[in-house]
C-alpha cells in the first residue's frame, strides 16, 4: 500500500499549501510578531512530513530529494555564518547588525531590523531541512532484536 | 493569584501525563500521554505570557509525536526483563527526597514568583535590552531581537548542535547508502544479511 486512504489524500492536497504558507509567514514576521526561524521551520517540515505520511516515502523524495535536503541543510548554515562574518567584516563586532546601523528602517514594517529577517530566513530553512533529513532517517531504519539479546537496525523496506 | 491556580492545574495535569506515559503498559498510550505533557506545557507558557515559548513547543510537540509514533509504534516491543534491585531503588528514593528538599530551599532563595529579578536590580543586561532593544535593532519582537541580535552567539551553537545532530545520524546511514549503489538495495540487504548469519552460524560451531 502506497500511502493512505484517498480521503486523507485528498485532504493533504488542500492542506499542504496553507501549512507550507503558515511556516513562511511566521518566519518572516519572526522580528515582528511571535514566532521566528525555529518555529517556521518546523512548521515547513511538518508540510512535507505530512506529504510524506499521506502519499508515501517515493512521493515526498521526489519533490525533496534527501540530497536537496542536505544541500539546503548546509548552505542555509553557511549563509548564517555569512551574515555573522559580514557583521565583523562592516560593523567589527562579530554577529554586528551592521545593516541596521546603516540603513536603519522603520519600525513596524517588514523590511527593518537589518540582519535578523536574513538570520531567520537561514535558520527556518535550515531547521526545516534538518527535522526532514531526520524524518527521513527515522523513517527508514528499524530496530530489530538479534539472536544474542542485543539489539541491532536494519533497514526498513517499503510497504507495497 | 488567579494565574497560579490555573497554573497549579496545569501543572498537576502535566505531572500525570508523565507518570502515566512511564507507568503504561502499551506504547501507543504513552506516546500519547507524552503528548498531553507537550501540549499542557505550551498552555503554561500562553499563561505565562510568553508567545513565542508557546509557538515552538506546539510546532516541536505536534513533529515529535509524528516522530515517535513513526518510529515506535507497530514495531516490536522488547519488554523489559530482570528484578528490581532494592539496594538500588532505597538509593533513587534517598537522592529523590535529597533533589527536592535542595529544590525547596533554593526556590525559596529565589524572588517572590511575578517578581523578576530584572525589577529589583537597576543595571542588569534585561532592563537595557527592554529600553534599547526597539530602537538599536529595529526589531519590534524583542525576543527575536535578543535572540539574533544581542545574543546570536547562542543561536549559533544552537545551529551548530543541530547540524552536528544530522551529520551524526547520516553517518549511521552510511552504510545503507554505499550498498544502494551496488545494486537492487533489498538483494543486497539480504544477501548480507544471510552472510552475516552464516558466518555466525559457522563461528558457533
Amino acid at each position: 500500500m502506497k500511502g493512505m486512504t484517498v480521503i486523507v489524500k485528498t485532504v493533504t492536497r488542500w492542506v499542504k499549501v496553507f501549512i507550507f504558507l503558515y511556516g513562511i509567514y511566521i518566519i518572516i514576521t519572526g522580528h515582528l510578531a511571535p514566532g521566528g526561524g525555529f518555529a517556521g521551520g518546523v512548521i515547513i517540515a511538518c508540510s512535507y512530513i505530512l506529504l510524506m505520511l499521506a502519499y508515501g516515502r517515493e512521493f515526498a523524495l521526489k519533490q525533496l530529494s534527501s540530497r536537496a535536503a542536505h544541500r539546503l541543510d548546509s548552505s542555509a548554515a553557511l549563509l548564517f555564518l555569512v551574515v555573522a562574518l559580514l557583521g565583523l567584516g562592516y560593523g567589527g563586532i562579530f554577529f554586528g547588525n551592521f545593516l541596521q546601523a546603516r540603513y536603519p528602517g522603520a519600525a513596524f514594517k517588514l523590511l527593518s531590523s537589518g540582519t535578523i529577517p536574513i538570520s531567520n530566513i537561514a535558520i527556518g530553512i535550515k531547521v526545516a531541512a534538518s527535522l526532514f533529513l531526520i524524518f527521513i532517517i527515522l523513517s527508514v531504519l528499524r530496530i530489530v532484536p538479534g539472536e544474542d539479546g542485543t539489539n541491532k537496525m536494519v533497514q526498513d523496506e517499503e510497504e507495497e | 493569584m488567579g494565574i497560579e491556580i490555573y497554573l497549579l492545574v496545569l501543572l498537576i495535569f502535566i505531572i500525570v501525563g508523565a507518570l502515566i506515559a512511564v507507568e503504561a503498559k502499551n506504547l501507543l498510550s504513552a506516546v500519547i500521554s507524552l503528548g498531553a505533557v507537550g501540549f499542557g506545557l505550551s498552555i503554561a507558557f500562553l499563561f505565562l505570557r510568553a508567545p513565542d515559548l508557546a509557538i515552538v513547543q506546539i510546532a516541536v510537540e505536534v513533529i515529535l509525536l509524528i516522530f515517535f509514533i513513526r518510529a515506535t509504534i507497530g514495531r516490536d516491543i522488547i519488554p523489559a526483563k530482570g528484578h528490581i534491585h532494592w539496594a538500588g531503588l532505597v538509593v533513587v528514593c534517598l537522592l529523590m527526597v535529597a533533589v527536592f528538599v535542595f529544590g525547596f530551599f533554593a526556590f525559596r532563595s529565589l524572588n517572590e514568583f511575578g517578581a523578576p529579578i530584572i525589577a529589583s536590580v537597576q543595571d542588569a543586561p534585561s532592563n537595557k535590552y527592554l529600553k534599547d532593544g526597539l530602537k538599536e535593532t529595529g526589531a519590534a519582537n524583542i525576543v527575536t531581537a535578543v535572540l539574533l541580535d544581542y545574543r546570536a552567539y547562542d543561536t549559533l551553537g544552537e545551529a551548530t548542535v543541530l547540524f552536528a545532530a544530522i551529520i551524526g545520524a547520516l553517518a549511521v546511514l552510511r552504510g545503507r547508502a554505499a550498498t544502494e549503489k551496488t545494486g537492487s538495495r533489498r538483494n543486497v540487504s539480504r544477501r548480507t544479511e544471510s552472510r552475516r548469519a552464516g558466518s555466525e552460524g559457522r563461528k558457533d560451531k
